[in-house]
């Protein structure tokens, strides 16, 4: 490397406009320091290298003075202005080594925290996270601006989180506007007779989706037969048309112009889909039938649009469209969504994205197999009678068990041996009488009593004394019985502070010990680091644990130790780790003098 | 009365159904006579319709061979006394519960051989069941039911899937089976009922005081119960041991079918005779292989 350091005489400026201070500009690898010649004047500076992003200059032989303008991260700059131009590309060389180094250097744990780029909107989402979640906020507290985790470590754990607050955001994809295309109205400048529409992307895409056979023809004309221009024009000739009703005129220059016809006529395409929506109609009903409820081809009925009255006529019917039919045709469109997903600059691409995609709908429609053969299926499962079908038996196996006896052995043997009943139930009470017998002794009790009527008294009351001291003795002393009733928790038993800090060490050191056995195995020195400051991190915990074990009421103690033994079990294990393969690490290094890397 | 055409049921009105063990040969055995036994339960249903007017208290009795309803405060109105001994009702229950001990004795086609043989607990849980429901299903507010096993017995291991079964119905509607057990050995089938369901069981060390028993524990209506201290479970090891050694293990085979535990791989399931598919060979006959086949 040439030298350490470059000293120039510079003026440094806070804008391009201000006139600048004179002073010395120093730089080393680690810093800019600037010192003013005049010490009263306030423009001294002492910056760090890593947090400078990047440099501009002036160049040589342009009128501007010698400038150099090394930005920061926060968007500032500092603007430095020279002698002349091999002071300044003395110094621009070495800023460049200095910024190139740095980006290797920062990957090196001696640079202890690499610098993030962070969007804002990334920053926004994780200060978001951290206000909604006071758990994480606590945990982001006590290890990241302690130090034990850097800002990446922390999130690096914790992407899912952030990428699904992220995708929250963007999941709604724009759909088609509700609004009709056929209400797009010509503007006329108001001298001539001209008219003119105003076609957008959007209105285009939109214009393909409704009408299929525009998209066709779009595809099979432009650029070959004719410009997108003509194309349109035609398009909208055909649209005024319709527009004036007079379907004559329209059937006339229908006749005249092919191209035009292909706009006039019905929408072949869509004629041939309707067919197959309707054999996906329900078979059983009958839409003949209901043909004489239609009444909007009667005098005086009809559907009002542009001021004038709608009325069915029988001719000419291949070049009249129905507003319905537009109505119709616009609901599935908007209904079925954008499936596009172009930057809607060129119209040729819109086209052929939006074919591509139909192609892969109707695939998917004719994959569904034999039509017809499904249609006769769906009839008759429509038209079944369920009392002219045979059973409906499944194909079951009646389940058979040999001897419950085993599950009674295998469940219940442990909780009679815990009842302390296990050598009652070995020993069978033997029974020497016969059915008869026994029936009659207990038929016979029963005369008794009915002879004899209740005793009197029931039970005697020393007895009855006895039965409730026993009963509230056992009562009392079950009362404090823990962890039987499985709706108990001992933690709700403890102190809210103490339980509160119980659960935070856990979730504390869940999390230490999730960074530190990811880091296994250490590669790069990097990971060497932050194994070290988890190790440190780790270890101090355990006076505080021993702290809230002294901290809590004796009767407690016990219960809690139980509590933090399970936590003291899981850190041991990890330091156990770390220091084997420290033993490990430096019974290498005696043969490697280098150490890791 | 008790039939009033619109019944307020307060939070504190039970239905109480009395399973009232009557298997001969526990009684025959038993250190408590069954007379004495009967004294101090007729005196506790008497108490407990005492405790409000509108509870209810069903009996049914669970024999060796059968089980049947002996007593519904329902239909036996007559509160009066008979003849200066005793309430109408417990002599009509006496009467019935002799009826029934003539039928039972009727069924029984042989003679035990040994040791003493359980009661048929299984149908009279499925009973009280039974009339629980349709307890539940008279009107949006109907008195709350529980179920308290007045049982001697030892359990019957055969009796052991209907017992669960009807174990987990109670769970499910939330009746809680109590549980007083007056014989020698523990029942495993009752502590489980009663832990399972949130019930009470107690096995009465002194049985000349068991009317003090049943007044202290079992009277207490579930309203209340959240109130008072009764006697608390003492925890039951419930956890399972294999079928084929019976050793207690954390983890082993289960038959998909059956639900059977085993603590290594068998090709073939002892109690149900499934055939287990070796995993991940022969994959499409595995599912041919998987179904039961039923033996026999």
């Amino acid at each position: 490397m040439a030298s350490a350091h470059v000293t120039k005489r510079a003026k440094y400026k806070t804008t391009i406009k201000d006139p600048g201070t004179p002073g010395t500009l120093r730089m080393t690898f680690e810093k800019i320091l600037f010192v003013p010649h005049n010490p009263k004047s306030a423009g001294k500076l002492d910056v760090e290298f890593r947090y400078i992003k990047g440099q501009k200059h002036t160049k040589e032989g342009s009128n501007k003075p010698p400038w150099l303008n090394l930005t920061n991260n926060q968007n500032g700059s500092f603007i430095f202005e020279f002698e002349n131009y091999s002071d300044l590309q003395e110094c621009r060389d070495f800023v460049g080594k200095v910024l190139a180094k740095g980006g290797e250097v920062s990957e090196k744990p001696t640079v202890a925290y690499p610098d993030e780029q962070l969007s804002a909107t990334e920053m926004e989402l994780r200060i978001k996270l951290l206000q909604e979640d006071s758990e994480l906020q606590k945990l982001h507290k006590q290890f990241v601006l302690s130090g034990v985790l850097t800002e990446t470590e922390f999130w690096a754990t914790r992407k899912k989180l952030l990428d699904r607050e992220a995708s929250k955001k963007t999941k709604q994809r724009l759909g088609f506007k509700s609004a009709m295309i056929s209400d797009i109205k010509p503007s006329t400048d108001g001298r001539t007779n001209k008219v003119t529409f105003n076609l957008t992307p959007e209105v285009i895409l939109q214009i393909f989706a409704e009408k299929p056979a525009v998209h066709r023809a779009f595809l099979s004309y432009v650029p070959n037969k004719m410009s997108e221009r003509t194309f349109w024009t035609k398009y909208f000739r055909a649209e005024y048309l319709h527009s004036t009703k007079n379907s004559i005129a329209a059937a006339a220059e229908g006749a005249e112009d092919e191209e035009l016809a292909v706009f006039l006529k019905q929408d072949d395409i869509l004629a041939s889909e309707a067919r197959k929506k309707i054999r996906r109609v329900d078979p059983t009903l009958d839409m003949e039938a209901d043909e004489g409820d239609d009444y909007t081809h009667l005098p005086d009925h009809g559907i009002f649009r542009e001021g004038n009255k709608e009325m069915t006529e029988s001719q000419n019917e291949l070049y009249k469209r129905s507003l319905s039919q537009d109505i119709n045709r616009h609901a599935a469109v908007v209904l079925e969504g954008r499936a596009v997903d172009v930057e809607l600059e060129d119209t040729k691409a819109v086209a052929e994205a939006l074919a591509q995609s139909k192609q892969k709908s109707s695939n998917k429609g004719e994959s569904g197999g034999d039509t017809s053969r499904e249609r006769l299926d769906r009839l008759s499962r429509m038209t079944e009678i369920e009392d002219l079908q045979g059973p409906n038996t499944l194909p079951l196996a009646p389940l058979c068990i040999k001897d419950p006896r085993d599950y009674f052995d295998s469940q219940q043997a442990n909780a009679l041996r815990t009842s302390g009943d296990a050598l009652g139930g070995i020993e069978q009470i033997k029974c020497g009488l016969s059915t008869q017998e026994v029936y009659g002794s207990l038929r016979e009790s029963i005369s008794l009593i009915k002879a004899m009527g209740l005793k009197e008294p029931i039970v005697k009351p020393e007895v009855a004394h006895q039965v409730f001291d026993a009963l509230t003795n056992s009562i009392s002393n079950t009362k404090y019985h823990i962890g039987k009733n499985p709706q108990e928790s001992i933690l709700d038993r403890l102190p809210r502070k103490t339980k509160e800090e119980l659960l935070h060490h856990w979730t504390s050191i869940l999390e230490l010990l999730k960074h530190f056995w990811a880091s296994y195995p250490i590669t790069t020195a990097y990971l060497y680091a932050k194994v070290n400051r988890l190790k440190d991190a780790m270890s101090n915990i355990y006076p505080q644990l021993e702290e809230i074990k002294g901290s809590v009421p004796s009767e407690l103690r016990h219960q809690v130790s139980l509590l933090v033994r399970p936590m003291h079990q899981a850190l041991d294990a990890a330091i156990q780790h770390y220091e084997a393969s420290m033993q490990k690490r430096s019974a290498q290094s005696g043969e490697r003098p280098n150490g890791y890397v | 009365m008790a039939s009033a055409p619109s019944k307020l049921y307060a939070d504190d009105v039970s239905v109480v159904v009395v399973l009232l063990d009557t298997n001969p040969f526990f009684w025959s055995s038993s250190s408590l006579s069954f007379s004495q036994f009967l004294s101090h339960v007729l005196a506790f249903l008497n108490a407990i319709l005492t405790l409000n007017q509108l509870n209810q208290v069903v009996v049914i009795a669970t024999g060796y061979n059968s089980c049947d309803y002996v007593f519904d405060s329902s239909s036996d109105l007559n509160r009066s006394f008979e003849n200066g001994r005793m309430p109408v009702m417990c002599s009509s229950l006496l009467q019935k519960l002799e009826e029934f001990l003539i039928k039972d004795e009727q069924l029984s086609k042989e003679e035990p051989e040994g040791k003493i043989k359980s009661s048929l607990f299984s149908g009279s849980l499925s009973m009280a069941l039974c009339y629980i429901q349709r307890v539940f299903r008279s009107g949006a507010l109907h008195p709350h039911p529980r179920i308290l096993c007045l049982q001697g017995s030892p359990d019957g291991p055969e009796q052991y899937v209907a017992i669960m079964n009807a174990i987990f119905s109670a769970q499910r509607s939330s009746v809680p089976i109590d549980s007083c057990f007056i014989g020698s050995q523990n029942s495993a089938f009752l502590q489980q009922a009663s832990y399972i369901t949130g019930g009470v069981h107690h096995k009465p060390q002194n049985l000349d005081g068991l009317f003090q028993y049943l007044m202290t524990i079992f009277a207490t209506d579930l309203h209340s119960r959240s109130f008072i201290h009764l006697p608390k479970p003492v925890g039951v090891d419930f956890r399972a041991s294999c079928f084929c050694h019976k050793n207690t293990i954390d983890m082993g085979y289960i038959c998909s079918v059956c639900l059977s535990i085993f603590c290594k791989h068998h090709k073939k399931c002892s109690t149900c005779g499934s055939v287990f598919g070796q995993a991940q060979t022969e994959a499409a006959s595995a599912s041919d292989k998987k179904r039961k086949t039923p033996e026999t």
